[in-house]
């Protein structure tokens, strides 16, 4: 791996996105739903972090919040040296050149009305309108090639393809304007299983050749465990660990990480009916009413009585280690 | 399921370096339009009354408001050319019914295109601004909506004379309503389709959302809206006619025909069958045309 | 040897769309013995769940199913819906990928768990709902006196698919056929729904059917696995031969291509190339021949047929037949 340079590209400092719900029955107090709970951490220029989790545990709304997609409630995103929190629409224009997504559906990612040679040249069209009309085609033709589809298919609609292919079509869209920043929302999870490893080799691909950063967002531990350097394990809007990969996946500190990294299966027969299974208990609480003090104690195998009063400090084990746990050392 | 075709994957093999032509969605939905046989004969019947309203003065010997004082109030008479007979003033009914036709098919056809400009643009930016916008926008349509429509109507006629511009107004006016309620609705659920999402991230602007990507994909539900809104404004202005508050004389419409024939049903029932027909026929053909066409944009429905 | 439970020879289901008939299952044959859990793994579009849909007689409107169906020694293939609710939801029964789609949302769970008791089984009401509740318990539902009469809305996504296992398991099913019952749910709860169905598998005897596009699942739980590749099988074979000995070069590119969670990282992972066949327009010979690393000329002049390798063991590639 290559050594990370020191300025980072992008970081997010006590990162809070709250929604408001009306409240039940007539005259309920209005509830606040936390999606995203205090988040830090650092993105360096050409790096892949992954960020992983069940569903609610507020991973893509993390990643739509650092786009401005959803405004934040508080705290900081950083980009290049500048918060960009409450920036106007109109101010945030130039960055959005430099900061794409690409999302979870391939087909409803695409309008079902445009060609895909108009859907891969909007976001030239909406910032380089002054290339012309035959080289913003051009372009369109050659990222095409690039993400492996045929250029001559310019003119089809994305209803004629198939959901790999409708991914790459997203993909070329967010690469068009080479930008610095890709949040990939889920990328592989619709994908069928011969499809998704096509679609992690492009993105390294493309990630090697443009220098490009990426948000890795996943609730798949094993294609995260792929391509990304380091990993945030989210659980209700909170931050349990983030280390880089080899750490996380060799010594796990949080017991969630455990637990989840225990729940994947393994496609080996032998290993996995062998394997050392810690099977958490119920489901995820609701991120309306969160457990008090640390928010994973009602199906932490090792909760204490301190787990439901104290709410754990996030604590550096390592140069890139950090784990929200009062009992990590016995872990 | 297995109703998409994906040929796409088909094609990549053979590779041939020009470029395909696609199929958009639309292309799709008028094959299947095409294909639905009573919406196929509704459009060439209502063509075949288009161009006989348009082309009236060549169709007939007989003007429209031309007195034959030989024959007054007298039934289908092949021979004197009266095909469909005279009315009250002995004015050839025929050629009353074709310049009726070019009235209420204006009526319908331009109350509805002003309703649809109106109507779409209203609703896909209350739907796709949301919020407060939103909410202001709609309780305008909701007060828009509890004023009586009769009352609204006369109080125009009142205040700038009849005129048949004013029914044009007075329809749009009103069917905007609808049509801005159906729009706001598909545009809350386009506007939480990820590719209205991508666009945003693309930073493309909140206008362009709406013309490029929201509304392209409402006009499926507001196509089919308009094909029935068609034949309710010609019915509503029928309403009008009958009530004496349409087209002034010597000018027609089906509803003034149909007006005149019903009072003397028993003496002259022709009078009263011949625009009825017409008019029953044109309706049932936009909704005939309404239907396939819901059936074709919807494939999933059927 | 014991008597095959369910026996599937021949099976093919065709669908009639506007753009022609597409054949979505093809010359399927297969068994299931009690007790067993057999695996059937494909992507979207291989047909594995239309070859269930097809022996419950689940099919679409569009849908056609021809072959044979045997329940033991009785014909069920398309078989009147009065006759063959004798069958399906008592000996056979079937869980979905996503359990909302069958439960009624109107009515609470006691209400649905106990039409079927007293339907099929002449319990009273009120044994009906003591064996409900007994089952919602068995399946680890905490409370579940109480939550027996919630509705199902009420429930979490996992806690859903334990209400439809019980649901299913009400009438003590010879076979559990489970279509997806884990791809909608997280690791840790697919995790916990894993775990329960092999505890009911020991406990039961009840014989599993597990769809899935997910090799980790299948390697944790079947006893024999069936692969699918464009509508017809590829492979079969026990578990270890599936994975250890795979004979099919699909079957052996779909194991190199998944991402493993206990293997460090590598350079790149091994993709199969090109994209999964279109029904509609599958290539003469074998429907792999554009994916594959080892295809020869014949394959694209001729279909293989499954080749026998060994006892239970087979896969349709011409590898098997020598040149």
């Amino acid at each position: 791996m290559n050594a990370i340079p020191e300025t980072p590209l992008l970081s997010v400092r006590d990162l809070r996105v709250h929604f408001s719900l009306p409240g039940k029955g007539l005259f309920g107090k209005p509830r606040t739903l936390k999606a995203v709970d205090g988040v830090d951490f650092d993105l360096f220029p050409g790096e892949t972090l992954g960020i992983v989790g069940e569903s609610g545990c507020g991973k893509s709304t993390l990643g739509r919040a650092i786009l401005q997609l959803i405004p934040p409630t508080a705290g900081q995103v950083v980009w290049l040296g500048k918060d960009i929190v409450g920036t106007r629409d109109r101010d945030l224009q130039p960055l959005r050149r430099d900061l794409q997504i690409i999302f979870q559906d391939p087909l409803a990612s695409l309008n079902p009305r445009m060609t895909i040679g108009e859907i891969i040249a909007e976001p030239l069209v909406t910032h380089k309108a002054d290339l012309g009309k035959a080289e913003i085609r051009n372009r369109v033709k050659t990222m095409m090639a690039r993400v492996g589809l045929l250029p001559q298919m310019i003119n089809r609609y994305p209803h004629e393809f198939s959901g790999g292919q409708c991914q790459r079509i997203g993909i070329a869209r967010a690469m068009i304007l080479e930008p610095k920043l890709i949040v990939c929302d889920e990328p592989v999870s619709a994908l069928d299983v011969s499809i998704q490893a096509q679609i992690v080799n492009l993105l390294q691909d493309l990630q090697r050749d443009f220098g490009l950063s990426m948000l890795f967002i996943s609730h798949d531990l094993s294609v995260v465990r792929h391509i990304c350097q380091r990993i945030l394990v989210l659980y209700l809007g909170n931050v349990m660990e983030l280390a880089d990969r080899d750490t996380i996946y060799a010594a796990p500190k949080h017991p969630y990480t455990k637990a989840l990294i225990s729940a994947v299966p393994i496609p080996d027969p032998e290993l996995e009916r062998s394997k050392e299974r810690i099977v958490l208990k119920g489901d995820l609480p609701s991120p309306i009413n969160p457990p008090s003090g640390c928010v994973f104690r009602t199906r932490c195998p090792f909760a204490k009585e301190k787990c439901a009063t104290d709410i754990p400090m996030i604590e550096t084990l390592g140069p890139s280690h950090q784990v929200a746990c009062h009992f990590h050392g016995r872990m | 399921m297995f109703n998409k075709s994906r040929n796409a994957t088909a094609l990549e093999k053979s590779g041939p370096v020009e470029e395909f032509e696609g199929r958009s969605l639309w292309h799709d939905a008028r094959i299947r339009l095409f294909r639905n046989k009573a919406a196929v004969g509704s459009m060439i019947i209502l063509a075949i009354i288009a161009l006989m309203a348009i082309f009236a003065p060549m169709l007939s010997p007989f003007e429209y408001d031309e007195i034959d004082w030989g024959y007054i109030q007298e039934g289908p008479n092949w021979e004197n050319g009266h095909i469909f007979g005279t009315d009250g003033n002995g004015r050839d009914l025929f050629i009353r019914i074709l310049y009726g036709a070019r009235v209420s098919l204006a009526v319908g056809l331009l109350a509805t295109a002003v309703s649809l400009v109106i109507g779409v643009t209203y609703g896909a930016i209350a739907g796709y601004f949301g919020g407060r916008i939103d909410n202001i926008m709609m309780r305008f349509v909701d007060v828009m909506y509890s004023l009586p429509f009769m009352f609204f109507v006369i109080m125009l006629m009142v205040v700038f004379g009849r005129n048949i511009f004013l029914i044009f107004v007075a329809l749009g006016a009103v069917e905007w309503l609808t049509m801005a309620r159906i729009v706001r609705g598909q545009t809350l659920s386009i506007r939480r389709r990820e590719f209205i999402e991508a666009a945003h991230a693309t930073g493309v602007s909140s206008f362009k959302i709406i013309f490029r990507h929201v509304i392209p994909n409402v006009l499926g539900p507001v196509i089919v809206y308009m094909t029935l809104t068609i034949p309710q404004v010609i019915l509503t202005e029928s309403f009008l006619s009958f009530l004496g508050l349409g087209v002034q004389e010597p000018l027609t419409s089906w509803g003034v025909l149909i007006s005149e024939g019903a009072k003397v049903i028993e003496a002259s029932t022709w009078m009263l069958v011949y625009p009825a027909i017409f008019l029953a026929l044109t309706l049932f053909c936009f909704n005939f045309i309404g239907d396939g066409l819901r059936d074709a944009l919807d494939p999933k429905d059927r | 040897m014991s008597q095959h439970i369910l026996t599937v020879d021949n099976l093919t289901t065709r669908f009639a769309t506007p753009d022609g008939e597409v054949e979505a299952v093809n010359a399927v044959s297969f068994h299931i013995d009690p007790g067993e859990t057999l695996g059937v793994v494909g992507e979207s579009g291989s047909g594995k769940t239309q070859i269930f849909m097809s022996v419950m007689g689940l099919l679409s409107k569009n849908g056609k199913a021809s072959g044979s169906v045997r329940y033991k020694d009785a014909e069920i293939l398309n078989l009147a819906p009065a006759k063959l609710n004798k069958i399906r939801g008592v000996t056979m029964s079937m869980i979905f990928q996503d359990p909302m789609t069958s439960l009624n949302p109107f009515l609470k769970i006691s209400k649905q768990m106990t039409e079927v008791l007293v339907e099929h089984r002449g319990y009273s009401e009120e044994k009906a709902l003591k064996h409900a509740v007994n089952m919602l318990d068995r399946v680890g539902i905490p409370g579940a006196a109480q939550r027996v009469h919630m509705y199902p809305h009420e429930f979490s996504g996992g806690m859903r698919q334990r209400v439809m296992i019980a649901m299913a398991l009400l009438c003590d099913p010879e076979v559990l056929i489970a279509d997806e019952p884990t791809t909608a749910l997280d690791v840790t709860v697919q995790a916990q729904i894993l775990d329960l169905l092999r505890d009911l598998k020991k406990d039961f005897n009840t014989a599993i059917v597990m769809i899935t596009h997910d090799l980790g699942v299948v390697a944790g739980l079947c006893d024999r696995v069936m692969v699918m590749y464009g509508g017809r099988v590829v492979e079969t074979g026990n578990v270890r031969d599936i994975f250890y000995d795979s004979h099919h070069p699909y079957t052996e590119g779909l194991l190199k291509s998944m991402p493993r969670i206990d293997r460090a990282h590598e350079q790149k992972m091994y993709a199969i190339p090109g994209q999964p066949p279109n029904l509609q327009n599958l290539p003469s010979g074998c429907a792999y021949q554009e994916r594959c690393d080892y295809v020869q000329n014949r394959c694209t002049q001729s279909r293989p047929v499954l080749y026998d390798i060994a006892q239970g063991r087979a896969s349709a590639c011409f590898r098997e037949v020598g040149e």
